[in-house]
């Protein structure tokens, strides 16, 4: 997450993991590897390893794409195709770097998929990308569809149906796709090293609770769950991840030391913050700045749960594996009801001695966004403690307007330092 | 007034029954009945009313309301259905209501469900998660107990036991209604100037908050009111219109898109009537499982698992006779505009010629609309099909 040379040893090793990713996946073809494509949210990351084939997330392409400054570019080739401008760019943002030659984040050409793994789960449009790339690629397409935690729990139809699919639809899709038995030990060892990695990543999520907090949960948590979100759960290199980052973490809680930034460490903590919704990509250094150089620091945020609730008690688990990966990918956070995503921010509000809260609206995410200006009113008359409202987009660089973001942010700021003030006195 | 033209005032009242007058006398008549709404696309009516409840389609606030607290609700890029819904719910005007279904079609309708259960605690709303695994095994079974469980929690609420004979019964008036629908489409296909695309419309949709035998009378009466009608025959562009199943457009676009000469022979406007193609054959819960996993129609909110995307529009198109496609989604729903590129894609493999317009429920202003289907429907007539 430094822009500069001085990296922590945790970032280097996650920097080493992507690069190896990306090189295999180049060579995936020659190496005679199975590419699949897939999603974050209830991704079956333990299971594809455990067929040894290679997975590619489209949405962590998109978001590279967007940091990198190219998603303007791949949107708006998208849009000339015929894609209206009123849907998700992360959509666009794939469909345009396919059309432009697929060149992934490390520059290497990403390989197209022999599979389709349309885990659906918490986001409609999911579905609707994966019928648009198998247009394109024309390749068989699985579908896991993962009920909606409507209610609020989880009942025993909606795993039961999780599980079936995944014995009768996913699996053997595997089986044919790599012409391998499927081997239920061998996935247990992953959910076994899943759970290890998840302890740690707990560890990190929860010692925000520390003033100062050693890490930032939002800008710096999207660099935390690069790899339990995407496609080193389940191995040894997220094993030995997460356990240098806890202690580089436990290292700074006992210098006293704040998170890291964009601008190194950060000195002075004015104000704790819990964030709701998606960060932008486009200008996320900018983003982050308008905070870290106010002293503000998000203490927990909700995005950095798309992809498990680890904190609310949620591990992998080789006891009963499928029965596991379906619990995951029911309790994803967009999979939660809306009354459930309020409880849960209340929760971080009120455990992680919060200041305020800010909701940052993606245009592209109606899955996130839609109910959100609800949220902010219920939760500030639970909490007491006062909401910020900002809009942007994922990757479309059309509606970040720094400016305009940044007035609010500062607005907003100074309301609480102003607040706080008040309270001290 | 001809009888025809009664029978459309009668169906226009009830279209325009905004403040649900004919649920709140339906409740007067049946003491302690519980009246569920249900947002698009599909609702499984036969077992709202098997239960003893009036089914009531919700389709927001067209262009009838000003939405002024709904749209503090809702950011500017989500769709305006919701933001309406929410406007009448907080005015009042769906108090009747007893309960809410929202269906699974989207993100959008999803997370209505959830404010609804933040905004008004003390109603029912459930949220049905449709099936997109068509097999009856797996998705079937779980549809299955996704109406069982709706049928036990709106007994918790005062509606009746689910008993088979009543669901037999319901299924059967389902049937019958759905039979009067295909004819009236059946009608508009083949003598569209007998029966207009707005006029079908408006009978369709009066049975919003009607039971099923109630509107299968009046789409009997409808059909042989215009059966029987003298009218002039026109020379139109015979065009499918598509994505239009959520939000609703105003009436008032469908009858510009006819008076652009669009003879419109097929639509998927208020979807839901529609929604299972021919008979649900069986009595059961899970006959209404298999009736939509075997025949929902496809649609953008529907998984197309089988590598054909696009050909029940293409074989809509033939079918209907048809000599284009009149693309018109509401503005901002990801459904119907992520699924349009795959949609014109399969047309122009076919060379079946096809305009695209946005709209949104309350949209007032139709002169760009009626000359751009006017310039489509004159291409088509002209070059044969080269839009």
């Amino acid at each position: 997450m430094t822009t500069d040379g001085n990296r922590d040893a945790s970032q280097k090793r996650q920097k080493a993991m992507i690069s190896d990713h990306f090189a295999k996946l180049s060579r995936a073809k020659e190496d005679g590897k199975k590419v699949v494509y897939t999603f974050v949210p209830g991704n079956l990351t333990e299971l594809l390893s455990a067929f040894d084939v290679l997975p590619v997330l489209p949405e962590i392409n998109a978001l590279q794409s967007g940091m990198r400054g190219r998603s303007g570019k791949y949107i708006a080739e998208a849009e000339k195709s015929g894609h209206s401008e009123d849907v998700c760019t992360y959509v666009k943002c794939d469909l345009g770097m396919l059309k432009s030659g697929n060149i992934g984040p490390t520059g290497e050409k990403l390989p197209p998929p022999d599979l389709l793994l349309l885990s659906y789960t918490g986001c409609f449009t999911f579905m609707k990308w994966f019928e648009l790339l198998r247009e394109e690629y024309q390749c068989p397409v699985v579908m896991l569809q993962v009920p909606y935690q409507a209610e609020g729990e989880i009942t025993p139809e909606m795993r039961k149906y999780v599980v079936d699919q995944l014995r009768n639809e996913v699996i053997p899709a595997l089986e044919r796709l790599t012409g391998t038995k499927y081997d239920e030990d061998k996935l247990r060892e992953k959910m076994k090293l899943s759970a290890r990695a998840e302890d740690d990543l707990v560890a990190v999520w929860e010692s925000a609770r520390h003033k100062p907090s050693p890490v930032d949960g939002y800008f710096g948590g999207v660099y935390y769950t690069g790899p339990i979100f995407s496609s080193f759960r389940g191995s040894q290199d997220a094993v030995e991840y997460y356990r240098e980052l806890r202690e580089e973490v436990e290292a700074r809680i006992a210098r006293g030391e704040g998170p890291t930034t964009p601008d190194g460490p950060l000195g002075n903590e004015r104000y704790r913050l819990v964030v709701e919704g998606p960060p932008n990509w486009t200008n996320f250094f900018d983003f982050w700045r308008m905070f870290s150089r106010e002293g503000a620091v998000v203490v927990a945020s909700t995005y950095t749960r798309v992809g498990g609730l680890y904190d609310r008690g949620f591990r992998h688990s080789p006891d009963n594996p499928l029965e596991s990966l379906a619990d995951y990918c029911l309790g994803c956070y967009t999979n939660l009801s809306l009354p459930k995503r309020l409880d849960l921010l209340e929760h971080y509000v009120k455990e992680y001695s919060a200041d305020g809260f800010l909701i940052n609206s993606v245009k592209s995410c109606n899955s996130f966004s839609v109910g959100q200006l609800l949220m902010l009113r219920e939760l500030e008359k639970r909490t007491g403690v006062p909401g910020g409202f900002i809009e942007s987009d994922l990757v479309d660089p059309r509606y970040f307007g720094k400016a305009n973001i940044e007035n609010r942010v500062q607005s907003y700021l100074q309301m609480l330092a102003a607040r706080m003030q008040r309270r001290a006195s | 007034m001809t009888p025809f033209d009664a029978l459309m005032a009668r169906a226009r009242e009830a279209v325009d029954d905004r403040h649900l007058d004919r649920v709140r006398a339906w409740k007067q008549e049946h003491p302690g009945a519980l009246a569920i709404g249900h947002m698009p696309i599909y609702s499984p009516r036969p077992l709202l009313e098997a239960i003893g409840c009036l089914p009531v389609a919700v389709f927001g606030g067209g262009d009838q309301i000003d939405v002024i607290r709904g749209d503090a609700y809702f950011q500017s890029y989500i769709c305006h259905i919701p933001r309406s819904t929410i406007e009448l719910a907080l005015h009042g005007d769906l108090a009747p209501l007893d309960g809410m279904v929202f269906p699974a079609i989207c993100d959008v309708i999803r997370n209505l469900g959830g404010m609804w259960k933040m905004l008004f605690p003390e109603k029912w709303s459930g949220y049905l998660d449709l099936p997109q695994n068509f097999d009856h095994q797996l998705g079937g079974a779980f549809y299955a107990s996704e109406l069982r469980r709706f049928a036990r929690e709106l007994e918790a609420r005062g509606a009746k036991p689910l008993e088979p004979n009543a669901l037999a019964r319901a299924i059967a008036e389902e049937n019958a209604r759905r039979a009067a629908i295909f004819e009236l489409d059946a009608l508009r296909r083949d003598e569209p100037w007998r029966l207009r695309a707005s006029e079908a419309y408006l009978a369709v949709r009066a049975g919003s908050a009607m039971t099923a035998v109630e509107h299968t009378e009046l789409l009997r009466s409808i059909l042989a009111a215009a059966r029987a009608r003298t009218v002039r025959k026109l020379d139109n562009v015979r065009v499918v219109v598509v994505g239009a199943f959520c939000e609703q457009p105003p009436i008032d676009l469908i009858v510009t898109l006819e008076r652009a000469g669009c003879d419109i022979v097929a639509d998927d406007l208020q979807l839901g009537m529609r929604m299972i193609e021919g008979p649900i054959e069986g009595e059961t819960i899970e006959a209404l499982a298999r009736a939509y996993i075997d025949r929902g129609a496809a649609t953008a909110s529907r998984y197309i698992g089988d590598l054909v995307k696009g050909r029940a529009l293409i074989e809509r198109v033939r079918a209907h006779r048809a000599e284009g496609v009149v693309f018109a989604a509401a503005s901002f729903c990801d459904p119907a505009l992520l699924d349009q590129p795959m949609l014109e894609t399969a047309l122009q493999r076919e060379g079946i010629a096809f305009t695209t317009l946005k709209y949104s429920e309350n949209t007032g202003q139709f002169q760009t609309i009626r000359e751009q289907a006017g310039a489509f429907s004159d291409s088509v007539k002209l070059w044969g099909g080269a839009a």
